[in-house]
């Protein structure tokens, strides 16, 4: 890599699907704006390089990395605290990265029946009940691999974070406006947000952006939407009992989902000033059942038949219990 | 809420003072307040806090000064007092800070009491968990805002609910003073139970004679709206600026007319046994007045036994009606009225003994209840005070009376109804006076306290009733033994003798206790009170408050309280108008400045919000297509707050910050170095 005058570009992923990497690939001809105002030394999945040669940078030398991807094992953490060390603007990018995310649901259960799901499961073939093995001795020496966390972390939760970008994944809209604004501000044409800003997003909920006819809200049935043979296109999903997430989460995508006819399942996080989203949206549901029974209650929550996948998909890993205690007893 | 510091509070800016009451024993048995007190001023000197004490008695006039000292002298910014429930002392602490010129909100209350010392027998655990607490309690208190009361004024309109006699003292009392009462009753007549008894214990004055004077002044008091065949639909508001929905059902008697005459009663062609008033011993007609000294004296028309109604034919009363009152075209009202304070007076349902199967009542005809016993020796009731059995003309020779039918029993009920020993008395002597019949009282324990109580046991146990202690097994008109022919049968262990005894008689009065109403749930739930588990609403303090209820300016009178005696529940009507009134005359009253409040920024207009407050304080504003909270309606309950989605709505002295802050605190992650609860 020549040295060159242009700011210097990263983008790392670690327990992630890769659908961020694809997000921003997603820009078009955007993606050329990067490329002509930043030097890009380190995107595993774009371009070849190795650790050895990040770890040889300079502190700081980075301007902006996007980190997509939770911390799984002790390289994401390696890697994390590495990206942390060389960067000056370290940002969490998507879901994974920000509040832990499909990665994050594995917080439910304890090491042991996660490696149990993955290594004995019917379709393979694993008589011997091998696990893997931080260490193994073989005749040239001990090989290592990186060691599973018992729980998943957030990026913030392992090092300091700059900025956060949310969505699973981003909207690519979204990413093409942060590209403007950091290329603007390395320019000097415009600031940075304060630190710990979120920013490719809105500050208030989905619901602000969603066209749908809402009313005051009483529902006695919730019902998933493919088992439902009409959904009025006009009224507010929740209101027709399918269980939608808008209320509780972030503006920024454009309401994409309930536009097409399908609940939001809150990809975008929590909506500013939440805290512990799942806890918002089960306060918020219970508080619209019409009925003061408390068998029909329970009838009616019946209806909701995944409560965790409902209301924290996303975000188990970042709310205030952030995984099962066996989870976090398990090493 | 303006305050004008610049940067946030944080430990380096705030002095705190730590005040650790013993309360005599109370706390200090189990807490070391003494070593709460040195660790306070200790380890939590890094997070604000100057000064900590403990005290014997906080809350005394000595407690008090030494925190108004403190915060005089020492220039303290908050203060945390760790001793009972904020129920019982916030006020006082709060009131104390004032004083030294602290804004009272800056004080903060926890509990080391109620949710420590009282729970726990362990004095470790409990010191150690006090500490947390008291913690928890700096950390919180580093986050509040200086507020200021709301003061709202008092409309000078109060509404009853419930017209017998505790209803009827306070709806007296008020309208005495001076001022406007609405007194709603869901009969068609006010007077309540006390109308239906013939003779009140122990005095054995008569019901009639000296209540119908007071239904009689309250229907013609000049302040006194009097509104019965009514009931309350709905309630908005709070203390001070109550509206209230209710529903006029119709009487079918056009009221300006209607003279009370009585002839529409003569001429209704349609008996109905009388449920109510008569306990199902006689008939009144379709059109009716539940009994001659109705207050008011309109009748109205039972829609679902009229004739006319039911057929479309007869009309017989509008034919016969002198003035021409009758009028089936009257459909229910629904009338909006203002009001400042409420006293809920709704008394209590007799407990039915239908549901003690063993004891015959319904299945054996001679077993009565004690309130078809009131209405059979009432000298205006269906035997004209003749003492008979259910045939209607034979005396009995011998009466078995149970006491404590419902009451005193895990199956039913556990608490005592109070009133039934000296009831079930009553009945023996009017029995003995009447009929000169043979008298057993069976009882658990003889309950006769209060005035003259006693004597008058004395008196009837003189008077040759037989006392028989024991919980009856059966009655039963099973003839085993010699003599107990086409008798009832009272089986039942007599525990003074030690024996089991089958006493035959030709009658018995069951004794029954007093249960809420059957709507008191649904009532409460109306008016925003709390129901105890067996269904009484729970006053604001047992002892000190008993009028009062939890929910500002909703007061309680009488059994709906819990069982109590005429004496009891009259002084209790005009304990809770003392109290009204007290409010009234204030012309104002401060609030509590916890408030709940929008940030338009974060609203969505999902509008999950909009029908959840109980004090309809949510207004929808679909221009801008957000929600917005009055201030002058919030009464800060928080619901809006938990349910937001969007975290948008935030609660005065509520927040997140003030919250997680809090539970930091108790889990001691504001100390440095970071100590867990066991390295206490």
């Amino acid at each position: 890599m020549s040295a060159s005058a242009k700011p210097k570009f990263a983008m790392y992923w670690a327990a992630s699907c890769g659908g961020c990497e694809i997000a921003v690939l997603n820009t078009h001809e955007k993606i050329l704006d990067v490329d002509a105002n930043f030097e890009v030394v380190f995107w595993p999945v774009a371009m070849d390089a190795k650790y050895k040669d990040v770890e040889a940078m300079p502190d700081r030398s980075i301007l902006l990395t996007l980190f997509n991807g939770g911390i799984r094992t002790t390289e994401n953490a390696e890697l994390a605290h590495l990206m942390r060390q060389k960067s000056q603007i370290l940002v969490a990018f998507g879901s994974c990265a920000c509040e832990g995310c499909i990665p994050g649901l594995a917080n439910l259960s304890n090491k042991q029946a996660l490696f149990d799901t993955v290594y004995n499961s019917p379709s393979t073939t694993n008589s011997q009940e091998t696990r893997p093995q931080p260490e193994t001795a073989v005749p040239e020496g001990t090989l290592k691999i990186p060691y599973f966390y018992p729980v998943l972390k957030t990026l913030d939760q392992v090092v300091d974070v700059d900025y956060y970008i949310p969505g699973c994944p981003p909207e690519s809209h979204q990413i093409s406006a942060v590209i403007d604004l950091v290329i603007q501000v390395v320019q000097g044409k415009a600031l940075l947000p304060a630190k710990g800003a979120t920013i490719g997003a809105g500050e208030s909920t989905v619901c602000d952006e969603c066209p749908r006819q809402r009313n005051i809200k009483a529902i006695k049935k919730f019902t998933r939407i493919q088992e439902l043979k009409v959904v009025d296109p006009a009224l507010c999903l929740l209101e027709q009992g399918i269980p939608c997430n808008g209320p509780a989460t972030r503006s920024g995508c454009g309401a994409l989902c309930p536009q097409a006819g399908a609940q939001c399942i809150g990809c975008y996080g929590p909506a500013a000033g939440v805290i512990d989203y799942g806890a918002r949206l089960m306060t918020a549901f219970a508080s619209v059942i019409d009925s003061t029974d408390p068998q029909e209650i329970d009838a009616i929550l019946d209806g909701l038949v995944d409560p965790a996948g409902q209301f924290y998909r996303f975000n188990l890993a970042s709310s205030l219990l952030r995984a099962s205690r066996s989870a976090w007893k398990s090493q | 809420m303006s305050t004008e510091k610049t940067t946030p509070p944080s430990p380096e800016t705030e002095k705190i003072g730590v005040y650790v009451c013993h309360c005599g024993s109370n706390i200090a048995g189990i807490v070391d307040v003494q070593e709460v007190a040195e660790w306070a001023g200790e380890r939590l000197k890094e997070r604000g806090v100057v000064v900590a004490r403990d005290y014997k008695f906080m809350c005394s006039s000595l407690g008090q000064e030494l925190i108004e000292k403190d915060i005089q002298e020492k220039g303290l910014t908050r203060v945390v007092v760790a001793a009972c429930s904020p129920h019982l002392h916030e006020n006082t602490f709060r009131t104390a800070c004032g004083r030294a010129g602290l804004n009272p909100y800056l004080c903060e209350l926890v509990s080391i009491r109620e949710q420590v010392s009282w729970v726990h027998t362990d004095k470790d655990a409990a010191t150690t968990k006090s500490k947390a607490v008291v913690s928890g309690g700096v950390e919180r208190v580093i986050h509040h805002e200086p507020l200021e009361p709301l003061v709202v004024p008092i409309h000078p309109t109060t509404l009853v609910v419930g017209g017998g006699i505790a209803g009827i003292q306070a709806a007296l009392e008020i309208a005495d003073a001076g001022f406007p009462v609405i007194l709603v009753e869901r009969e068609p007549s006010i007077g309540g139970h006390m109308a239906q008894f013939d003779k009140t214990f122990p005095t054995l004055d008569c019901s009639a004679c000296i209540l119908t004077p007071r239904m009689v002044s309250v229907g013609s008091h000049p302040n006194i709206t009097l509104l019965t065949w009514s009931e309350v639909t709905r309630v908005d508001g709070y203390v001070g600026n109550f509206t209230v929905t209710i529903r006029k059902k119709p009487r079918y008697i056009n009221t300006q007319l209607c003279t009370g005459c009585g002839i529409c009663q003569e001429k209704c062609p349609k008996k109905i046994i009388d449920d109510v008033y008569e306990a199902g011993l006689s008939y009144r007609k379709a059109v009716y007045t539940p009994f001659p000294q109705a207050v008011p004296k309109y009748p109205v028309i039972d829609r679902e036994n009229c004739i006319f109604f039911q057929k479309g034919t007869c009309r017989a009363c509008e034919k016969f009606c002198p003035t021409n009152a009758i009028d089936f075209s009257q459909n229910e009202e629904y009338m909006t009225i203002e009001a400042g304070n409420i006293i809920l007076a709704t008394g209590y349902d007799l407990f039915d003994p239908r549901r003690v199967t063993q004891y015959g009542y319904g299945r054996l005809a001679n077993v009565f209840t004690s309130l078809e016993f009131e209405r059979l020796s009432n000298s205006a009731g269906p035997t004209n005070g003749n003492i008979v059995l259910r045939d209607g003309v034979t005396p009995p020779a011998a009466v078995g009376i149970i006491h404590c039918v419902g009451s005193r029993d895990r199956n039913y009920n556990n608490y005592c109804s109070v009133i039934c020993c000296m009831q079930g008395l009553k009945f023996a002597h009017l029995v003995k006076e009447r009929t000169g019949a043979t008298v057993y009282n069976f009882y658990i324990d003889m309950r006769t306290a209060y005035k003259a109580y006693d004597e008058f046991y004395q008196r009837v146990l003189e008077e040759g009733t037989l006392f028989v202690r024991g919980k009856v097994a059966e009655v039963t008109d099973a003839a085993r033994l010699p003599g107990e022919d086409g008798k009832l049968i009272i089986q039942v262990e007599d525990t003074l003798a030690g024996i089991q005894r089958r006493i035959p008689v030709d009658m018995v009065i069951l004794s029954s206790g007093l249960e809420p109403r059957h709507d008191a749930k649904q009532v409460a739930q109306l008016f925003g009170l709390s129901c105890s588990a067996d269904g009484w609403y729970i006053e604001k303090h047992p002892k000190l408050d008993p009028v009062a209820t939890m929910t500002e300016g909703i007061f309680i009178a009488g059994c709906v309280q819990g069982p109590k005696d005429i004496p009891s529940s009259v002084s209790q009507g005009a304990a809770a108008a003392a109290r009204v009134l007290g409010r009234i005359q204030q012309e104002h009253i401060a609030l509590e400045p916890i408030r709940a409040t929008v940030d338009e920024t974060k609203c969505s207009g999902c509008r999950i919000c909009n029908n959840l407050c109980p004090f309809n304080a949510i207004l929808f504003h679909a221009d801008r297509n957000v929600s917005e909270v009055n201030p002058a309606l919030c009464q800060g309950c928080g619901t809006c707050v938990a349910a937001c989605p969007a975290g948008a709505i935030s609660g005065t002295g509520f927040s997140n910050e003030q919250i997680l802050a809090q539970i930091e605190g108790l889990l001691l992650l504001n100390l440095t170095p970071k100590y867990t609860l066991a390295a206490l």
